[in-house]
């Protein structure tokens, strides 16, 4: 069963193949079996899964079960989960349990999604290996030395060795797309507002965005037509309707115009990795589609000025976690300032503290024009040359990341290497523009991603365009050798 | 990019993170690589060019000023560190 899809589990519930509670005991043994090698998953709540599985099955009987009625999956723990510890991978938030549900939350209950647990991350989100984790890194299920990307790499590894058939994620720069490319599974990042961020623990606020990922284009529509929702609770949620994803995927894609940036083919990027990406574009020419050279020519600025307006957002949105009301609180303060400082230098890993700083820096008096004020002016040259490129082209096409996995601790001490992995990826979220990652190849056996960038609110354009590339290709359905072992059929 | 060791000092303090002194060098040398980074900054034209705080342009919706959430203290403060008859403890601020 592990290895059907959503839509193919929806089908088998639907049909009466197997029970919600059937189903969610296969996974839940998958993750008992498995998860010890891979560390992709930190928290199980088996006896609700098992209780809300019955629910489903209930429902499925009566004939009025909703879109993903018994279907298992698993959140990223950054999303707040009612009476269930929400640690957003952080020694700040292990004793962490929420009172209510994020908004995400709700919409897969109501959807009557059944949720298996937690997923494993890079603390508050930063980092793009999940080494970051106060839990310990999670393990690449296509080879356990290297790393899943970040920083839903918990996420993206579980779909992967198949512990779930789909995840919840968030995207501040990257951090659904450099994982799904790492782990060769399907994921996309919204327009942003397209996702409610409420009860989405904040990193950086103009820039996080919440999004799906599976093994399939097909199950990523399935997964945001229930994710998405407009949410007064979020004030920059935007008041849209939410597409059924679904219904537009088998469009034919003949004549879709796809620009490709000479930048993201630049120095750098991995020979094996351009040769995938190449070859997926021409397998999409032969579908009908036609390549249009363009150029984003402010590219080589989006990390710079991503790790000025993160890091700034983030430290005002950190600054919350001060050990008063909730969280890791230090023992024995000898004062209020004191109680401050130790609680945040020993609840915060060594990343977030970087990252508090340098925004600490970059808002403090005397810099901001120099480094805030001016990362926000490139943003809106990054922005426009989005906006002249899709008054050219559909969509826009290109590697997820320079190369595929690397080994652990292989980027050094220098915090500026690891930065450069989400280089192809940052535009999109400065900009708020929807982008998604799909397997197109492999190098030396690891995945490597495709990456898809639409204009604002196309998401049902780059399922469509990804749907199609997948029903003429056979890199989604790849698995790891590792996750046959040990567990049942 | 040359960051000051005090200037470090100073930041840790503005953010109220407490840094333990035996890592002060490395903390000084990674954070000077990133500001040396985000340094390129500095070479883009720029003049005239608005700044963007917001990918959508949005703006702040207002809502009627009515009661949409119930009073959950016995909730939210079960999960506090330290509490006492319905407030926050922390350690004593005047002498």
């Amino acid at each position: 069963m592990y290895n059907l899809t959503v839509a193919e589990l929806v089908k088998g519930l639907q049909s009466k193949a197997f029970s919600s509670v059937e189903l969610t005991q296969h996974f839940l043994d998958r993750i008992a079996s498995l998860n010890p090698d891979y560390n992709a998953v930190i928290t199980v709540t088996a006896d609700q899964a098992l209780k809300a599985a019955a629910e489903a099955d209930k429902r499925l009987a009566a004939g009025n079960a909703p879109a993903l009625c018994g279907v298992p999956i698993l959140h990223k723990d950054i999303f707040c989960t009612n009476g269930v510890r929400t640690s957003c991978g952080s020694k700040m938030l292990d004793n962490f349990i929420p009172p209510y549900n994020a908004t995400v939350v709700e919409n897969f209950e109501q959807a009557g999604a059944v949720v298996l647990g937690k997923t494993n991350m890079d603390e508050f989100a930063m980092g793009s290996s999940n080494e970051t984790s106060f839990y310990g890194p999670v393990k690449n299920p296509w080879n356990t030395e290297h790393v899943p990307g970040g920083s839903s790499g918990g996420s993206a590894a579980a779909v992967a060795a198949r512990l779930a058939p789909g995840a919840t994620a968030t995207d501040t720069g990257g951090s659904i797309r450099q994982p799904a490319a790492l782990c060769g599974v399907s994921g996309i990042k919204p327009t942003y507002g397209r996702v409610s961020r409420w009860g989405m623990i904040a990193f950086a606020s103009s820039l996080d965005q919440g999004g799906p990922m599976a093994r399939t284009a097909e199950d990523c529509a399935i997964m945001l037509s229930c994710m998405a929702s407009y949410d007064e609770k979020d004030s920059t949620s935007v008041d849209q309707p939410v597409p059924d994803y679904s219904s537009t995927l088998n469009r034919p894609i003949k004549g879709l115009k796809i620009g490709v940036p000479k930048e993201y083919f630049s120095e750098g990027l991995h020979p094996g990795t351009e040769a995938a990406v190449r070859q997926a574009l021409a397998d999409l020419v032969a579908q009908g589609a036609e390549l249009v050279d363009i150029s984003l020519p402010n590219s080589a600025l989006s990390v710079p000025a991503y790790y000025v307006i993160a890091p700034a957002e983030a430290s005002a949105n950190l600054s919350r976690f001060d050990g008063v009301r909730y969280g890791y609180r230090c023992d024995e303060p000898k004062d209020l300032q004191d109680m401050y400082c130790r609680t945040r230098g020993e609840g915060f890993g060594e990343e977030v503290q970087r990252r508090i700083l340098i925004g600490t820096y970059c808002l403090s008096a005397g810099y901001y024009d120099a480094y805030y004020g001016k990362a926000q002016q490139v943003r809106q040259l990054i922005q426009q040359d989005f906006t002249r490129a899709f008054a050219q082209v559909d969509v826009i096409m290109g590697p997820t990341c320079p190369s595929p996995a690397f080994k652990f601790g292989s980027k050094g001490d220098d915090p500026v290497a690891m930065y450069l992995e989400d280089i192809y990826t940052i535009a999109t979220n400065l900009a708020g523009l929807p982008g998604m990652s799909i397997p197109c190849g492999m190098v030396e056996d690891k995945p490597v991603g495709l990456q898809i960038i639409g204009n604002y609110f196309d998401e049902a354009l780059m399922l469509n365009v990804a749907h199609q590339f997948q029903q003429a290709t056979d890199w989604h359905n790849l698995a790891p050798a590792s996750i046959q072992q040990g567990a049942a059929q | 990019m040359n960051i000051e060791r005090q200037e470090i000092e100073k930041l840790a303090t503005l953010a109220r993170i407490a840094i333990d002194e035996s890592t002060i060098a490395e903390v000084t040398e990674r954070l000077d690589s990133v500001l040396g980074l985000v340094d390129q900054l500095q070479a883009a034209e720029t003049s005239g060019v608005e700044a963007v705080s917001h990918p959508m342009q949005g703006t702040q919706r207002l809502r009627d000023d009515e009661v949409s959430e119930i009073n959950q203290r016995e909730a939210l403060q079960a999960i506090a560190p330290d509490t006492e008859e319905g407030l926050f403890l922390v350690p004593k601020v005047i002498e």
